[in-house]
């Protein structure tokens, strides 16, 4: 009986870890930031309170995504297992049963840790406060949780086309965590393509902050694109679910 | 020992677990394949990050764009030659009760383990960090030895590295004889172990304070010390003493830990 307890309160140690490990994880890039302006003013014309807001942007809508379809990094294991034949079976989506297989609480660490860094980013940044502006603050997280979403759907139907594509959405889902945090003036202008147009990162975080700092773009964009995150996480979405339906159907099944 | 049986027979199984450690990950070349994307998509990025802040000043303590860019890319293929994530069979091994069946074989349980490790470690120096590093000397500038000695340094010096990331992962996958189930453990360690090693960012740009810090534990071994040696920024046999010293002293106390937890085991009654 003792050792029974025992080992729930050690499963639950384990538990405890694992929600820290995902704080801490989310805050790996957050100590990068904050090493890498020991040494530096600014980074890629961004100083280091403007950068800690694109990163808290970035990993509060990430753990949002994360918390709510995040059970589709599962895919190839009911792929390969042959479990999507049953959930195919059913009367229901089959992309909404995938994504709520298991809702593992543990993520919620995720999205404490970038709130947490949100609200300090957003009240000591300097932000001029507008009714837009307050718009903008409340809506960038859900919306750019939405581009993510449909990023990782998206990403992980390669592995309809791909046997083992679970390394490549990931170097797709968190690369694309990875790059919002930072501005894309960082990179040179081919990956900034990729990130603005292709898999559409910059929405997450980039132009939201831009409108909540009301500095201009040193890249010239025009001005609209920073108000335009909603119509580009309604077309990613479009996009993603297009990307699904073609697998779902080029999906034959594995024969075991 | 009996009388009948060499030092030979005792040394046998280890060189031959090297190679079956090394043909059970050259098995999975499509996932090794497909790692590797990961590792240089990271890449990219990362190296884009560090030349943006070198462009606000050309050295950041001794690197320089081509040093740092030479960073990024030995970090990420060292990291599955290293190896900070996925290590995980000891502790499941010691939860499902199968353990004992390991400590009952006629071997040294913490020998075993590391000749498969090295064997495995082997397979990614080929398949994980060959690739990566060509592919950003070939599309960035990079930074070669100039000395040819320094490629025999770098060569210990990996190897000492995967030493000491074995005896902390084999630490770690210990902890189950007591809490049963590691994974919260190495999960924590995955992820502090990534930024505190410098795989993410050099630790000569961390504050003097978290430097001195992390001179004292055996982090810096992993990745900060292999890089350093083949960008030939300090001096090499201290680098490599101080990895020796942890190195011996992380598998002593993995010997002292996993007696003591063998131990706990037959009282738990496996």
């Amino acid at each position: 009986m003792a050792s029974r307890i025992r080992s729930q309160l050690s499963y639950r140690t384990s538990f405890v870890l694992d929600v820290v490990a995902q704080v801490l994880g989310q805050s790996i890039e957050l100590v990068a930031i904050l090493v890498v302006f020991t040494q530096v003013g600014s980074l890629g014309g961004f100083d280091r309170d403007e950068v800690v807001l694109m990163y808290a942007l970035a990993a509060t809508a990430f753990g949002l995504a994360d918390l709510a379809v995040g059970q589709i990094e599962e895919l190839p294991e009911h792929i390969r297992t042959g479990e999507l034949d049953v959930l195919l079976l059913r009367p229901l989506g089959t992309l909404a049963q995938i994504i709520s297989a298991d809702v593992a609480l543990k993520r919620l660490g995720r999205v404490a840790a970038g709130l947490a860094v949100l609200g300090y980013a957003l009240a000591t940044s300097g932000i001029d406060w507008t009714p837009v502006r307050v718009l903008v603050a409340l809506t960038a997280p859900p919306v750019g949780a939405v581009i993510f979403a449909a990023v990782w759907v998206a990403a992980n139907s390669v592995s309809f086309w791909l046997v083992d594509g679970r390394e490549v959405a990931n170097s797709v889902t968190y690369g694309s965590n990875f790059s919002t945090s930072y501005p894309i003036t960082v990179y040179g202008p081919w990956l900034r393509r990729i990130l603005c147009f292709a898999v559409p990162g910059a929405f997450v975080a980039y132009f939201p902050a831009l409108a909540l700092l009301g500095r201009p773009d040193p890249l010239g964009f025009p001005e609209a694109l920073r108000y335009a995150s909603p119509l580009v996480a309604a077309v990613a979405v479009g996009v993603a679910a297009l990307i699904w339906r073609a697998g779902v159907r080029r999906y034959q099944g594995t024969g075991s | 020992m009996p009388a009948d049986v060499t030092w030979e027979d005792v040394l046998a199984p280890y060189p031959q677990l090297v190679r079956a450690g090394f043909r059970r990950f050259a098995t999975y070349r499509q996932a090794a394949l497909a790692g590797l994307t990961t590792n240089i998509v990271f890449g990219l990025l990362r190296a884009a990050v560090f030349v943006a802040v070198l462009q606000q000043r050309p050295v950041l303590a001794g690197y320089d764009v081509a040093a740092a860019i030479t960073y990024v890319w030995l970090g990420q293929g060292l990291l599955t030659v290293v190896l900070l994530w996925g290590d995980t069979e000891l502790s499941r091994r010691i939860r499902t009760g199968d353990v004992v069946v390991d400590l009952g074989r006629p071997w040294d349980l913490q020998a075993a383990l590391l000749a498969t490790d090295l064997g495995r470690a082997g397979f990614a120096v080929l398949a994980r960090l060959v690739p990566p590093v060509v592919a950003g000397a070939v599309a960035f500038p990079f930074r070669w030895p100039t000395e040819p000695v320094t490629w025999a340094f770098f060569a210990a010096s990996v190897l000492l590295a995967v030493v000491v990331s074995f005896g902390i992962r084999f630490l770690l996958n210990a902890s189950a004889f007591w809490l049963l189930d590691a994974r919260g453990v190495l999960a924590v360690w995955g992820v502090a172990g990534g930024v505190l090693s410098g795989l993410v960012v050099p630790l000569a740009w961390f504050p003097a304070w978290a430097q001195a810090a992390l001179a004292w534990t055996p982090l810096p071994s992993l990745f900060q010390i292999p890089i350093d040696v083949f960008i030939e920024r300090g001096n090499p046999m201290g680098a490599l003493a101080a990895q020796a010293g942890w190195a011996l002293l992380l598998l002593a106390f993995g010997r002292v830990v996993l007696r003591r937890g063998a131990g706990r085991l037959v009282v738990q009654g496996g």
